[in-house]
């Protein structure tokens, strides 16, 4: 490892850590700003009593610098709407919204990059024009669009439940709850992969297109390589670094669109409890969500920064 | 030269505006009212041959409910409603005594989707065009006065912004949105949504803007209208920030869908604007319910609209994607 990756990757790790810190703070201070603590209690003394065990009596600072020291330590704090503490309840939400985001991910992975592949090395011909227009008008078709559409289809076929997870029974065995998860997991998969799917794809289309241009594919041309060689090693490799750069980009969307495919069709994930700790105001559950979505996208941008150095060692000059 | 599809985008969204704006003459209704027994009723096919094979001018049988609970209709053949041109400044109607023409069929509360569709189209494209043109306007004077004066300034927005780029634009927009009283009136919700929206959106176009400026700045017209005694503000204004104009027109062409989209999303989650206000988010709402859904599926003709909106921007942006400079590519089509 050399000093000049040391220091990329420790840049990267601040940034990471900054990222975590400056969302969860913005977030518990803002939605602080917001004009209601609710407390619907009528006695004025239980009021006081809540508003004390909840720590609203303190001045904002104080309130901020003692939400921040028991963050460090995990301790969230307690939800007011769901009296539970808010670091349980991330627990049981956060691992549905990354089975969600991943999956979508490879999905659109598998689907856009090797269509983009395609499109991008043949300029002409029926089949490349059609996978380009369709690329064009699901990018103009977003998740929440796409899965009220799957929604409908869900509910008129019968082929797919209609949202939701249910509990899975103990005695389904590991093959069982899989296939389980999966039927239920498939809709809002698919409803937050396509659009993913097709900007992949008109990205990498471009980004081949780019790279075969380049020099070096003629020379390649010229030494007698075929031209699928050519194109799936010499040009993908060329174009690796402009599609890894969209990937840290591509987490924040995939969490973006989580959070419309988990209310519409019911997953109840963490995009699910950050709408509802919202709604209800709940200030220590609106920082934790926060906290939690960010280190997730923090990780997600550090796992595409090392993808990105691993593809192109000259990052760590550029930092 | 124009390609075919950029030509495409501009008769569409041409169409899109003219049609937002004589919403009030196009729609046969008005958005609040509301059809006794025609909850749910679907849509009217407007016919011209009768049943005897006669041509007719355009009509519509009338609807009658045969099952309220499972919202079934039936056509009623017997008699046929003329549509009205050009009467009560509408283009088309039909007479008050006479039952309605429902195009995109009926809501919950027997109001005509239709007209709605094209009232909402008002809303939600006002909010998202004012909110692109803040945006664009926030993002031109961060990018121009980073890469104009440079040094701590350029240092310090441009982090800013890089910081803010990386960021769930729907979640940032949400935490703005649920910082300001949930309880507003219409027109409160308009500038809040879209005063959100253009802060949440100024890190797009404030790169672009600051890489063309901090270029520009160098050449050899801005030192001659320095050497010709124009001052910083008027060099700034009149020389530099018009050669970012085609970059910054991108931007909005990508901006705008992504705006729709906030604030269809935003109405939708019930943090945008709320019934009765005809919006395409508040009208989506509605069609959340999987069993509703099922039954009344035209309930989606707002989706439609927003799609065709989309695309038309993106076939309207297609024509200028590969000259945007690199680094630039796709954010926001991805933060959509």
């Amino acid at each position: 490892m050399t000093t000049g990756f040391r220091r990329y990757l420790l840049r990267r790790l601040g940034f990471a850590v900054l990222l975590v810190f400056v969302v969860s703070s913005a977030s518990l201070l803002l939605a602080r700003l917001a004009p209601s603590d609710d407390a619907f209690a009528a006695d004025r003394a239980v009021i006081a009593a809540e508003r004390h065990r909840l720590g609203f009596d303190k001045p904002l600072a104080a309130q901020y610098a003692e939400w921040l020291t028991r963050s460090v330590r995990f301790d969230f704090g307690e939800s007011l709407r769901f009296r539970r503490p808010v670091a349980a309840l991330i627990r049981e939400r956060a691992g549905r919204t990354a089975l969600l985001g991943v999956t979508a991910l490879m999905l659109a992975t598998i689907v856009g990059i090797p269509l983009g592949v395609f499109t991008g090395s043949r300029s002409s011909g029926p089949v490349p024009s059609v996978v380009h227009s369709a690329s064009v008008v699901v990018l103009s078709i977003p998740s929440l669009v796409m899965s009220l559409v799957l929604l409908l289809f869900a509910a008129r076929t019968g082929w797919f439940p209609a949202g939701g997870l249910p509990s899975i029974p103990a005695d389904a065995g590991i093959v069982g709850s899989i296939g389980a998860i999966a039927r239920y997991l498939f809709l809002p998969a698919v409803a937050l992969a396509l659009p993913m799917a097709a900007a992949l794809e008109r990205l990498q289309s471009r980004a081949i297109q780019e790279a075969l241009a380049d020099p070096c594919i003629l020379a390649a041309l010229a030494r007698g390589v075929p031209r699928p060689r050519i194109v799936w090693r010499h040009a993908f490799r060329l174009a690796l670094k402009t599609v890894l750069a969209i990937y840290g980009i591509m987490i924040g969307t995939a969490l973006s669109g989580s959070f419309v495919v988990e209310i519409v069709m019911s997953w109840h994930g963490l995009g699910d409890l950050m709408y509802q700790a919202l709604q209800a105001r709940d200030l220590y559950l609106v920082a934790g969500c926060a906290a939690a979505g960010s280190c997730g996208l923090a990780l997600g941008i550090l796992t595409s920064d090392l993808a990105l150095a691993a593809a192109d060692p000259r990052v760590e000059e550029l930092g | 030269m124009i390609a075919g599809t950029t030509r495409a985008g501009i008769v569409a969204v041409s169409l899109i505006t003219i049609v937002s704006a004589a919403a009030p003459v196009l729609g046969p209704y008005e958005p609040s009212r509301q059809f006794a027994d025609l909850a749910f009723a679907p849509p009217m096919v407007p016919h011209v041959l009768d049943d005897e094979g006669r041509w007719q001018r355009p009509f519509v049988y009338p609807l009658h409910l045969v099952d309220r609970l499972e919202h079934r209709f039936a056509e009623d053949r017997s008699t046929r409603v003329a549509l009205q041109w050009f009467t009560a400044r509408r283009l088309i109607t039909t007479p008050n005594a006479a039952g309605p023409w429902l195009l995109f069929g009926a809501d919950a509360l027997g109001r005509d989707v239709f007209s709605r569709v094209l009232h909402g189209a008002r809303m939600s494209l006002g909010v998202a065009l004012l909110a692109t043109v803040l945006a664009l306007g926030l993002g031109a004077l961060a990018g121009a006065v980073a890469g104009f004066a440079g040094g701590a300034w350029d240092t310090v927005l441009m982090r800013v912004s890089d910081f803010l780029l990386v960021l769930p634009v729907i979640y940032v927009v949400l935490v703005l949105r649920a910082a300001m009283p949930l309880v507003l009136t219409t027109s409160q919700v308009f500038w809040i949504m879209t005063a959100v929206l253009g802060v949440a959106g100024w890190p797009f176009p404030a790169k672009g803007v600051r890489a063309v400026v901090a270029v520009e700045r160098r050449k050899e017209y801005a030192e001659a209208a320095h050497a010709l005694g124009a001052g910083r503000l008027r060099i700034l204004l009149c020389h530099l920030l018009p050669a970012s104009r085609s970059f910054l027109t991108v931007q909005g062409t990508l901006l705008l869908p992504a705006f729709i989209l906030a604030e269809a999303t935003l109405s939708y989650v019930g943090f945008g604007f709320a019934e009765p206000v005809p919006s395409w988010g508040v009208m989506l709402h509605e069609a959340a319910d999987v069993a509703t859904l099922a039954d009344a599926p035209w309930l989606l003709a707002p989706a439609a609209a927003i799609v065709a909106c989309v695309l038309s921007l993106h076939l309207l942006s297609a024509r200028s994607v590969p000259s945007r400079g690199p680094g630039q590519t796709t954010s926001i089509e991805s933060a959509t």
